[in-house]
């Protein structure tokens, strides 16, 4: 058998469901609710005569009226025409970590005794999940060398943002106000950039070297100034090149009187190897639902993990979680916190998964975790470097950790086959997208595949055929990648509408007032 | 592998990392549990630890409530496809984005608006958002603020408007209320609001429970001074409750966690933010708008992000605010539970909750000691002030936990002017039984 033909047959479920709300009919019910008891009644008369006259609604809202079998069917449909992790090779979305999620913590975290708790409840009555997210941390600073951690941030933009408060809040305290400036790299995740601007911080970006993909030291010193209040960035950036300077990045940030905080997104390939501590971060952040294994479920719930240095713990956001040598408190009383990100404790749904996972792990585990993603990935730039068309960004940097960025330059030249064309191609052969990159392509037509630890040789290997098999297509048929897909529900769709008001449609209701000149 | 690398181990590629950067022991954590069985039991221990809201009757809420949660709801949202996606195409991941634009069509039919964005977080932070979209727009840095919101969500919108020193800059002012009613003064409003004023923001219904019913009036102070009206909503009560759009808002926001989703101890919260659909406001929007597209060959529809020039992702730190991965699955939970509830389910419930929230306040206020605050018009929520000073909240409420219910939210040190204060929570999971049972507990408790 030649390597074309092992690519199995694949096409995705088309059910050309109907937009719901144009299914049902009247009358039908999808859920009945509990008779109200004749005494309430009695006693309270009707719920209208509580609503001020001014306040009721006038009319019901147009939503579908259905029953509960199509309800579920309808929404079974979606779900098939729904491409998870679980069900595919998902190596192509770099910064994304889609490592396995164990079945088993699904189950744990649909236990009553986490998903009926109400997050004011007593202490007394919820010392079990305390008694986690306080282990957990201990976990998490282990693995940084942080001293505290705070689970109340819901994303990963959402961690470097309550970093970004923090640093705002620390310098404050030290009356120096007109520390402005966040200092990032290009190749950090483009949130470093944009949570501490949404934070009040001007933002200088380091450009990479174009021979080695890093960021300049001698760039940094010209930026640092009485005015920079810190350094936020990713290491391995998002290339999979590991800064080896990142300590001295650090301390002429330190000697300038900045903090430094490290996006610990791609924190897969560094498990027990390197810890944000030794290389002298005051604080970092990391994403629960990637490397931890809390499944990404169609962008969140996630938890950005945040975790501090001792010096910057009276900053961390309220509640943090306490332990007295018998029970596990809140505790707010931290007069110099930024107070809340978010409400409550945060998505500890996430926690209680990774909190599993790292009991099924333990130290070995986790540093085998590493090591297999960056043995992985090298394994997959290695298959992939006879590819017709595909270069490695940065060749130079010979070895790369949790993921590489490449690029389709030369295809592109050759065939006039783009990278954005080859994404909506992959889906044809039954693997998720690639992720191209995060603006601005400094790399031309990038493509960033993060072969985690959860994937085999074989797994690599088969993803790697699919690349080589469209870059055969590129060069002899390109039209079939240009209009693709082929092999989906639909065909390409129409962007123009995207940014056009007159087209644009958000609800069903402005759709049918914009394309169906209906009210 | 390591062969077809030409390494002899792992050390090899590990070079990369400098010595000095390098971690040199084994991490020390717990033994790992070897087999799955013995994984789920130490979890399981740990958790029965913990005394559910549905071992004790709960009373609990303020942002987060316990509402049922439909059989289907759970079955799509355990969906391995849904669980386990992420950030795939309109093509590999139609289904999600399908049900994307429904979650913020069937919004739109609630809140009588064109324009929904996916969730946020929680309502706070879509709070956040939306006066900092507000600021944007007037190109002012003002907001006022009734002094009824809840201090947590207050702290999550302070953090969002920035230091003094910085550009970005918003102050904070808060508004009075009628301590009768609990209702915003306008007098004070229109003392605050200037030309600075970027927006007004208040909640229906409130963070105390009491339905604001001066909605047209306040939208009418805001705008005559050129400011936008934001009004954060409990998507739950409108089924009965006018849509803030209809008394003026510009800016509408809330929480999901209503609609079908598990209080996870907090954790199942999103925040939507809606407007107009006008390029004014959608330029502005910082979170993720999913518009429904057309395909080249015609067959049925596609989805894409409308605008995504605007976000982060395309322009760094130029993008307005910031998004990231926040809420998908409970997007899908709210979108589910809408379309099972449906026209006539959402009206019932929103009435269900008024009969049972009010009969509970009636049983509440007949017992000596007890009295009820801002009366007759709130929804799902109430306070209860204990009068007699012999008890202190916390002590009333410790004393409820031995009976096996979770009192109210003690209020008492947010709102010191109420006394000793509690806000309850009543949904439709409260039989009259159970609303018997707390007026028994509360009268023992008091005493």
């Amino acid at each position: 058998m030649n390597r074309r033909s092992e690519l199995r047959r694949y096409h995705a479920h088309v059910w050309d469901e109907p937009i719901v709300m144009q299914m049902g009919q009247k009358g039908e019910r999808g859920m009945m609710l509990a008779e109200v008891e004749d005494a309430i009644k009695r006693t309270v008369g009707e719920a209208a005569s509580y609503i001020p006259q001014n306040m009721q609604r006038k009319g019901q809202p147009r939503l579908p009226e259905m029953s509960q079998p199509h309800v579920l069917r309808h929404y079974l449909r979606l779900s098939q025409e729904t491409l998870g992790m679980a069900f595919n090779i998902d190596i192509g979305m770099g910064t994304c970590t889609m490592k396995y999620s164990p079945q088993v913590n699904e189950e744990l975290v649909r236990l009553p005794g986490f998903a009926d708790l109400h997050p004011y409840q007593d202490e007394e009555t919820v010392q079990g999940i305390l008694e986690i997210i306080y282990h957990f941390a201990r976990f998490m600073s282990e693995i940084s060398g942080m001293k505290e951690f705070t689970f109340q941030p819901g994303g990963g933009a959402h961690g470097i943002y309550t970093n970004a408060c923090m640093i705002r809040e620390y310098h404050k305290t030290n009356g120096e106000l007109d520390r402005n400036e966040i200092i990032s790299t290009l190749f950090s995740h483009p949130a470093d950039a944009a949570c501490p601007a949404t934070a009040g911080f001007k933002i200088i970006t380091l450009y990479p070297d174009p021979e080695t993909g890093l960021p300049n030291i001698e760039a940094l010193k010209a930026a640092v100034s009485k005015h920079t209040a810190g350094f936020m960035v990713t290491n391995p950036e998002d290339t999979g090149i590991f800064n080896p300077s990142i300590n001295e990045f650090v301390d002429i940030i330190h000697e300038a009187g900045g903090l430094c905080s490290y996006d610990q997104a791609n924190s897969n390939a560094l498990f027990g190897i390197a810890r944000a501590k030794e290389a002298g971060f005051d604080m970092c952040h990391f994403n629960i639902h990637k490397a931890f294994s809390s499944p990404h479920g169609c962008m969140g719930p996630a938890c950005g993990a945040v975790g501090v240095a001792e010096a910057l713990s009276e900053y961390l956001p309220v509640p943090i979680v306490t332990y007295d040598g018998s029970r596990y408190h809140l505790d707010y009383n931290r007069p110099n916190s930024i107070g809340k990100v978010r409400a409550f404790l945060g998505n500890i749904e996430t926690v209680v998964r990774a909190y599993a996972w790292i009991m099924s792990m333990g130290s070995e585990g986790l540093r085998q975790v590493s090591e297999t993603a960056i043995i992985n990935t090298n394994y997959l730039i290695r298959k992939i470097s006879d590819v017709p068309g595909v270069s490695m960004a940065y060749p130079k940097q010979r070895i790369r950790l949790d993921q590489v960025r490449f690029s389709l330059e030369k295809l592109k030249e050759d065939t006039g086959v783009d990278t954005d064309d080859v994404a909506r191609r992959i889906v044809d052969f039954g693997v998720q997208e690639y992720f191209t990159s995060h603006h601005p392509w400094v790399v031309p037509e990038p493509f960033l595949p993060e072969p985690c630890d959860t994937y085999s040789k074989e797994d690599i290997d088969y993803w790697v055929n699919i690349i080589r098999r469209i870059s055969e297509e590129a060069y002899k048929n390109p039209e079939i990648i240009r209009t693709a897909p082929h092999n989906q529900p639909i065909s390409k769709i129409k962007v123009e509408a995207l940014n056009d008001p007159s087209k644009w449609a958000l609800t069903w209701r402005a759709y049918l007032r914009k394309h169906k000149r209906e009210n | 592998m390591l062969n077809e690398l030409g390494v002899k181990s792992i050390e090899e590629l590990l070079t990369i990392i400098p010595k000095e950067l390098r971690f040199n022991r084994p991490l020390n954590l717990p033994r790992p549990f070897q087999s799955e069985f013995e994984l789920k039991t130490h979890v399981e221990k740990l958790l029965s630890k913990n005394r559910t809201c549905k071992e004790y009757l709960n009373f609990l809420g303020g942002g987060c409530w316990q509402h049922y949660v439909p059989a289907v709801v759970d079955e799509i949202i355990r969906r391995a496809e849904f669980v386990t996606a992420y950030a795939g195409n309109t093509y590999s991941d139609l289904g999600k984005w399908q049900t994307f634009f429904e979650f913020q069509s069937m919004m739109g039919e609630l809140l009588d608006m064109e324009a929904v964005s996916l969730p946020t977080f929680d309502w706070a932070s879509a709070a956040g958002f939306a006066v900092r979209m507000a600021s944007r727009i007037s190109g002012r840095n003002e907001l006022l603020i009734p002094r009824t919101i809840s201090p947590e969500r207050l702290s999550v919108i302070e953090n969002f408007c920035q230091p003094k020193s910085a550009v970005g800059h918003i102050t904070v002012e808060s508004v009075e209320y009628d301590h009768r009613t609990g209702l915003l003064s306008i007098e004070d409003l229109k003392d605050k609001i200037s030309q600075r004023t970027a927006a007004v923001y208040f909640e229906n219904p409130s963070y105390l429970g009491f339905i604001e019913s001066q909605g047209e009036a306040i939208s009418q102070v805001a705008h005559k001074n050129g400011a936008e009206c934001i009004v954060g909503v409990d998507p739950i009560s409108l089924g009965i409750l006018e849509p803030p759009a209809n008394y003026g808002a510009d800016i509408v926001c809330g929480e999901i966690q209503p609609l079908g989703i598990h209080m996870n101890y907090g954790g199942g919260t999103g925040g939507f933010i809606a407007t107009r659909d006008e390029p004014k406001y959608i330029s502005e929007y910082p979170t993720q708008l999913v518009s429904i597209a057309d395909t080249v060959n015609g067959e049925g529809f596609g989805f894409g992000y409308c605008t995504h020039e605007r976000t982060l992702y395309a322009v760094r730190e130029k993008g307005k605010d910031f998004t990231g991965t926040t809420v998908g699955l409970w997007t899908i939970a709210a979108a589910v539970y809408l379309t099972l509830m449906g026209a006539n389910g959402i009206k019932e419930i929103g009435e269900e909750i008024i009969q049972r929230s009010h009969y509970a306040a009636k049983l509440l206020s007949e017992i000596k000691g007890v009295k009820i605050a801002f009366t007759p018009h709130f929804f799902k929520e109430f306070i209860v002030i204990f009068e007699e000073k012999s008890k202190t909240t916390r002590e009333v409420n410790k004393s409820l936990l031995k009976r096996g219910v979770l009192g109210g939210k003690d209020i008492s040190t947010e709102f010191p002017e109420l006394g000793e204060s509690s806000l309850y929570c009543v949904t439709e999971v409260h039989t009259k039984e159970d609303l018997e049972r707390l007026a028994s507990s509360l009268e023992e408790a008091i005493r």
